[in-house]
């Protein structure tokens, strides 16, 4: 017998997770095989590939933000999590504090300057290996410690002096002192071996923002330091994660079940953030249709959805009493809304990517590691 | 270069980010990151992975369970702060678990593909669309 196919209302019931007052309802996925009788719900990737639908609403190169639409929760996580967790990226790790008579304290500092984000040739650090560190039980080899290829080295060198050109009665220190502030532009790099190849002209490495305040001082301090970055992922410490924040949310589904009209169709439309639910009037032909609430309402106001994508369901529609029964909230299940805003060390489509091709490289080194367990 | 994954794969396919992996000791790499729980037979097992979480615990978990020859699937992390997951796999007469693993494993790298094939063109297609507008 040929598997059953649900009918396209059963589809959309099924796609849609219910948001009611105070509970969420038809949450878990249920197009697994034998859940739903006589139905298929095999893995078909020719199915997937003709469902599956990317949206892209904005792509800056710091700030991307796409749907995707077809894909269920497990596998959409596990590229969140990717993105925020496992795509390698550049920090400062190791800091040699040769001098620092400023009043904030070396750990403080070091901990500052490694969350400072920086940005560099993509090629470079792609190009970039990682750097092992020794461990106190192992005899060091050659290999250990720092190389071109997994240490890229930066100084911070600043003293503080008296601006001699000062106007006598200038308060604001900035201008009293020469850097009485130190910020991550004070930051220099020079590329070592084949650093050379990368990271020159407009592919040094540099904050991303060279307008972090990282110390104050006063005249006679000074600060000298040598920062050693290296690569690491956001699993390790946040400050290798490439993303500022990378989230989804599901598409909002707001159902009219019966007519909002007149004041109520305003005050409706005032429970929505702007442009999601529109005013048009009553036509004439649902005004002279039976049974369609409309009779006698021609020329008024009613409520139509016109863009659930800003809503934010925060479910006010649902606490009044005039709206008791013709309203239905959910979310769309297999629509999410990715937001990806990145540190700046890569373009957040880039790092969509990288996320994808993570997950495979990780299914597929695990597949390998299958073989052992065979043999 | 310490003996790490690219002392093994030299210069495999490109000089990609994604060619190394998070600082693994080069000696765990040898041993069995994947090993099969005791108590299993044909169809039924219960695997641990090492150094694996949710991420990947929940995406295997759905992709097997979209194979039609799997009766129960479903993964654990067994503690927090063991980083250990505990995948437990029961398939039918058809097919094995070791099987329903592998095939699980190569869906979900399909999928992958596709991910990335549709991402790309609609970001390229968004980009040209944008470009045209600037002009225009």
């Amino acid at each position: 017998m040929a598997p059953l196919v649900a009918s396209q209302g059963e589809l959309q019931r099924r796609r849609i997770i219910d948001i009611n007052a105070e509970t969420v309802t038809n949450i878990p996925s249920t197009d697994f095989p034998g859940h739903w009788p006589g139905e298929s719900h095999a893995w078909a990737l020719d199915q997937f590939k003709e469902n599956f639908k990317v949206d892209y609403h904005r792509n800056d190169p710091y700030e991307a933000s796409f749907s995707l639409i077809g894909l269920d929760a497990a596998v959409a996580n596990a590229f969140r999590r990717i993105l925020m967790a496992e795509i390698p990226t550049l920090a400062i790790e190791y800091v040699f504090v040769h001098n620092n008579t400023s009043v904030i304290q070396d750990e403080v500092l070091a901990q500052r300057l490694g969350l400072i984000p920086l940005k560099g040739s993509v090629d470079g650090i792609n190009w970039m290996r990682w750097y092992r560190k020794p461990t106190e039980d192992e005899e060091p080899s050659e290999d250990d410690g720092p190389s071109d290829f997994n240490t890229v080295v930066m100084h911070l060198d600043v003293e503080c002096t008296k601006n001699t050109d000062a106007h006598p009665a200038e308060e604001d220190p900035r201008k009293l002192y020469n850097h009485a502030h130190v910020y991550a532009k004070d930051i220099s790099f020079a590329a070592v071996g084949r650093q050379e190849q990368y990271f020159v002209g407009d592919g040094t490495i540099q904050p991303v923002n060279p307008d972090i305040l990282i110390a104050k001082m006063r005249p006679g301090q000074k600060i000298e330091m040598e920062l050693h970055c290296i690569k690491g992922i956001g699993a390790d410490h946040a400050k290798f994660s490439p993303v500022a924040t990378a989230s989804y949310r599901l598409m909002p589904d707001i159902n009219i079940l019966k007519p909002i009209i007149g004041d109520d169709a305003k005050k409706f439309a005032k429970c929505f953030p702007k442009g999601v639910i529109a005013l048009e009037p009553v036509t004439s032909a649902e005004a002279s249709r039976k049974g369609s609430g409309y009779e006698g309402h021609a020329g008024e106001q009613k409520a139509v959805v016109r863009d659930a994508f800003n809503d934010t369901v925060s479910r006010e529609c649902l606490r009044h009493e005039e709206f008791q029964g013709k309203v239905k909230l959910g979310r769309l299940r297999d629509h999410f809304i990715f937001n990806i805003e990145s540190t700046g060390q890569f373009e957040s489509d880039t790092l969509f990517l990288e996320s994808v091709k993570i997950l495979k490289l990780k299914c597929a080194r695990w597949k390998r590691g299958l073989n052992d367990l065979m043999a | 270069m310490p003996a790490s994954v690219h002392a093994e794969e030299p210069q495999e396919v490109d000089q990609s980010m994604l060619d190394a992996e998070p600082e693994v000791d080069p000696i765990m790499l040898e041993e069995k990151r994947v090993i099969v729980l005791p108590g299993s037979s044909e169809t039924s097992a219960s695997f641990q992975f090492e150094n694996e979480g949710h991420t990947m615990g929940n995406a295997l978990r759905y992709a097997i369970m979209k194979n039609p020859a799997v009766e129960f699937c479903g993964y654990t992390i067994p503690h927090p702060s063991d980083p250990k997951m505990h995948l437990r796999i029961q398939t039918t007469d058809n097919t094995t678990a070791l099987e329903a693993l592998e095939k699980g494993f190569s869906d979900l790298m399909d999928l992958c593909d596709v991910v990335t094939e549709k991402f790309t063109d609609a970001r390229d297609q968004f980009n040209e669309e944008n470009a045209n507008r600037m002009q225009s």
